[in-house]
């Protein structure tokens, strides 16, 4: 788990541009959306794309996301269940 | 400086007609033109659901009487197709005795040959003469050519979904101004794989037919057109004494200044570009009898909109309804496809029918014109909203 | 009918021109076929969270804008109108690639936002909560020009007080390899000092943002009246003097007023004839200014042309870099720009010092 939680954190930088940060600037609690990173919805997608071809998971309602998407807890808790690949 | 800014003439192809008469019987038959994916080899072919022109290049090649080594987009083809169509509805016959301009709209260009040939332009020679037509200015240029307007003002305008409505608006400012006596105005986008895996990435598209302002709306369907109209001004309606279609009163744009593709949550720039409209056409809201909406039957879309129309227009709002389920969302053609078919509610007095709705959506109690209805129309607002916030409302009426 | 002025301007060109104080004081001498645009540090003008996915386009859009606004001295304008030819190429390039190689899967949106003409203008917007008039031309080497045109009519009109209008265009690695094999960039590598006279098919391509607030306000910063601009989507070599001869005609304003001649010549054998046509007979006698030996060739590259004529007009002074001919003149008040690309889209302007 904390190694998928490192490659998350190191896959979010590097998908989305976050230039300035590195993996240790997230914490596994942090936010994503809204007040933490502050990732907005064009991220969400971005992010739903990253899930399919790393994970082999396929999301068809960008709302799914939301819930998925809270933090690196939850992304890596949701993953790990739901992970093909 | 002219008063009006007379519509002389109309042309359109689209996925239910190759021309005006055409798309009109479709609209009243109710017939929509949303299929399966035919002309583009994808492998979304089996599940995307498309609003495609019936004619292949070959054959569009061969009614404009094209070359072999011609080297025209699809989005040139249908669009110097819809623009012929309205040169010849507006009965030109000497392109010089007037300042003419044309002003057309793409946001996809030359997308559907480069995307063809791309790798391949590097091995072989065949197909290098398209490298050049790529960029979007060059449809028009060939829409142009194929008008015999030279030598004048000509220019492309790209603001994703309300290209065309944009192009409209600057037409009408031209002749308004006194810098041009006729112009001709409109839009072209054809379908490419770059579009459709585009709108795929947005989560946006429907795996079905689209629904617009359906509660259980899935989401768009995209559709490829061209449209075109002649506008004139009122010294060449009277010197030539034309019949007048319609007119163009008002217009607006505005920016919704919110988010890079999705529209803010009460349409701010929606209402900002309906009232403006409004103010250049010197009309209230009581005016407008019928509103072709954007409607594009994304989940966004239809409730930034509705809410917008309800903020402009309160309590009264007039019959509405999107056209989108039956040519698909045509891009930065739209508001020049939308343009033709509110001249022919006019003209006709009737609204067509927003197709395919089933439930009425649980933000609001506005519900769109289900049944095709026959309707003394004076007034009909077209409304036009895209990517980068762009948003754009024209006004039509049928009397100066 | 209200004048309008140019009252700030913004460059982002393959030359050190961002640094609005100086007027092409240091000359970076460019040796390659294409010329690439020497890039501000962008996180002084666009916060890191905005900034992360702007592709170059974009930025270059945003920082110059944020450059003519800050000279102009405006926190907001009542329009944008923007002109590019080809959008931001690169995301076009990267959206494009990813589907033939990946076979369509795994796409992702941003490269597709960013694809769209009108993202710099939308971007601008959004940057500056702008909600007022919006526009994107596309028009290849007319694209500025048409935007040029609209803020006109606006200003003139009254309908805008202040307008900020821009043209930007970037370079792109695959659409740069696909312009050598049809010859539209030179075949060899050819060096500032020598372009225009190279004698050689194709040109030098470059990049850059040019931007400006123009406005029917004319403020102490600013820089010339826009006097007139004229497009046309065709014209041929025999028709380019008399059409300059009757645009001039239109303003009231013979040969002998025009105090210098920008021409947008790029070293092209095959098209440069059209400035040639002015250059040997109409105009023979006035200083004659050329300038895509510094920056290249591009759709949106006429602009530079108007914001070394702003600086023309206001400081005097005609680096000798821009010279093309020995004619020189007192004092430079007014302005003739003549531009187009491969033979088309064509356009005139004239600049006046106010």
């Amino acid at each position: 788990m904390e190694a998928l939680k490192q490659e998350l954190k190191e896959n979010i930088i590097e998908q989305l541009n976050l230039e300035d940060m590195t993996a240790e600037d997230i914490a596994d609690d942090d936010m994503l959306f809204g007040d933490g990173l502050a990732l907005d919805s064009i991220d969400a997608l971005e992010l739903i794309v990253m899930l399919d071809k790393n994970y082999g998971i396929k999301l068809t309602d960008p709302k799914e996301g939301r819930a998925i998407f809270e933090s690196i807890n939850t992304m890596a808790a949701y993953i790990s269940e739901h992970r093909s690949k | 400086m002219s008063q009006g800014v007379a519509i002389t003439g109309m042309g359109i192809i689209s996925a239910i007609g190759n021309n005006v008469a055409e798309n009109f019987r479709s609209l009243v038959e109710g017939k929509k033109g949303i299929t399966t994916i035919s002309k583009i080899n994808t492998i979304h072919k089996d599940v995307i659901k498309v609003g495609e022109i019936g004619y292949t290049n070959s054959q569009l090649e061969h009614i404009l009487g094209l070359t072999p080594d011609n080297n025209y987009s699809r989005t040139g083809l249908i669009g110097a197709i819809a623009a012929k169509e309205a040169f010849a509805n507006a009965g030109i016959k000497d392109i010089n005795a007037f300042k003419t301009g044309l002003i057309s709209a793409t946001s996809v260009g030359g997308m559907d040959m480069t995307e063809k040939y791309y790798y391949d332009y590097l091995e072989h020679e065949t197909h290098r003469r398209y490298i050049a037509s790529h960029h979007a200015g060059d449809s028009t240029q060939k829409i142009a050519e194929q008008l015999g307007i030279d030598k004048s003002l000509v220019t492309t305008i790209s603001t994703a979904c309300s290209s065309a409505a944009n192009a409209i608006m600057l037409g009408a400012r031209l002749i308004k101004s006194g810098q041009l006596d006729r112009v001709i105005v409109g839009g072209s986008d054809c379908m490419s794989k770059f579009t459709i895996n585009g709108f795929k990435t947005l989560m946006i598209l429907s795996d079905t037919y689209n629904t617009p302002f359906d509660e259980n709306r899935k989401g768009l369907n995209l559709g490829e057109a061209a449209a075109f109209l002649v506008l004139e001004s009122d010294a060449v309606v009277k010197a030539e004494n034309k019949p007048v279609l319609g007119y163009v009163k008002g217009y607006g744009n505005a920016n919704d200044a919110f988010h890079q593709t999705a529209s803010s949550d009460h349409g701010d720039g929606a209402t900002l570009a309906m009232e403006k409209a409004l103010k250049v056409a010197g009309y209230t809201p009581k005016d407008i009898d019928y509103i072709n909406a954007h409607g594009t039957a994304t989940g966004n879309n239809d409730l930034s909109e509705g809410r917008a129309i309800i903020r402009v227009f309160g309590e009264e709002v007039p019959d509405f309804s999107s056209t989108k389920a039956y040519t698909g969302h045509t891009l930065a053609a739209a508001g020049a496809i939308e343009a033709v078919y509110s001249i022919l509610a006019m003209q006709n007095n009737v609204i067509f029918p927003n197709l395919n709705f089933k439930t009425q959506m649980k933000e609001f109690n506005i519900t769109p014109q289900l049944e095709l209805k026959e309707k003394e129309l004076q007034t009909v607002m077209s409304n036009s909203f895209g990517f980068g916030g762009n948003c754009s409302t024209v006004i039509f009426s049928k009397n100066q | 009918m209200k004048k309008v002025y140019i009252n700030s301007i913004a460059s982002i060109s393959p030359q050190k021109t961002f640094d609005s104080s100086e007027f092409l004081n240091e000359i970076i001498i460019h040796e390659d076929q294409v010329v690439f645009a020497v890039e501000p540090v962008y996180k002084d003008y666009i916060p890191p969270a905005a900034a992360r996915r702007m592709a170059k386009g974009i930025k270059m859009g945003v920082v110059a804008s944020k450059m003519a606004l800050r000279e102009a001295g405006l926190e907001q304008v009542d329009a944008i109108i923007t002109g590019t030819g080809m959008g931001c190429l690169r995301d076009s390039e990267k959206f494009l690639s990813g589907i033939i190689d990946n076979n369509e899967q795994f796409l992702t949106p941003t490269s597709f936002i960013q694809s769209t003409h009108n993202t710099v203008g939308g971007q601008i917007a959004l940057e500056l909560q702008c909600k007022g008039y919006n526009f994107t031309y596309v028009h290849g080497s007319n694209s500025f020009e048409s935007a040029l045109m609209d803020a006109k009519l606006q200003l003139e009109l009254e309908e805008a007080e202040n307008i900020l209008i821009g043209g930007v265009d970037e370079l792109a690695d695959y659409t740069t390899k696909l312009n050598k094999i049809i010859h539209h960039i030179k075949d060899k590598k050819t060096s500032s000092h020598n372009l225009l006279d190279s004698k050689t098919k194709g040109a030098v391509f470059g990049e850059g943002a040019n931007f400006f607030v123009l406005s029917n306000k004319k403020q102490a910063t600013a820089y010339a009246e826009v006097v007139s601009v004229k497009i046309f989507n065709t014209l041929s070599e025999s028709d380019v003097a008399e059409t300059a001869l009757s645009f001039l005609k239109e303003n009231n304003l013979t040969v002998e007023a025009i105090d210098a001649i920008v021409l947008g010549r790029n070293g092209d054998v095959e098209f440069d004839g059209f400035y040639t046509k002015l250059s040997l007979s109409l105009f023979s006698n006035t200083p004659q200014i050329c300038y895509k030996h510094l920056i290249g060739e591009f759709n949106t590259a006429s602009p530079f042309g108007i914001w070394l004529a702003s600086k023309i007009l206001k400081t005097q002074n005609v680096p000798n870099v821009l010279k093309w001919n020995e004619k020189n003149t007192s004092s430079y008040n007014t302005i003739l720009l003549y531009n187009q690309y491969r033979g088309e889209n064509h356009s005139f302007i004239i600049l006046k010092s106010c």
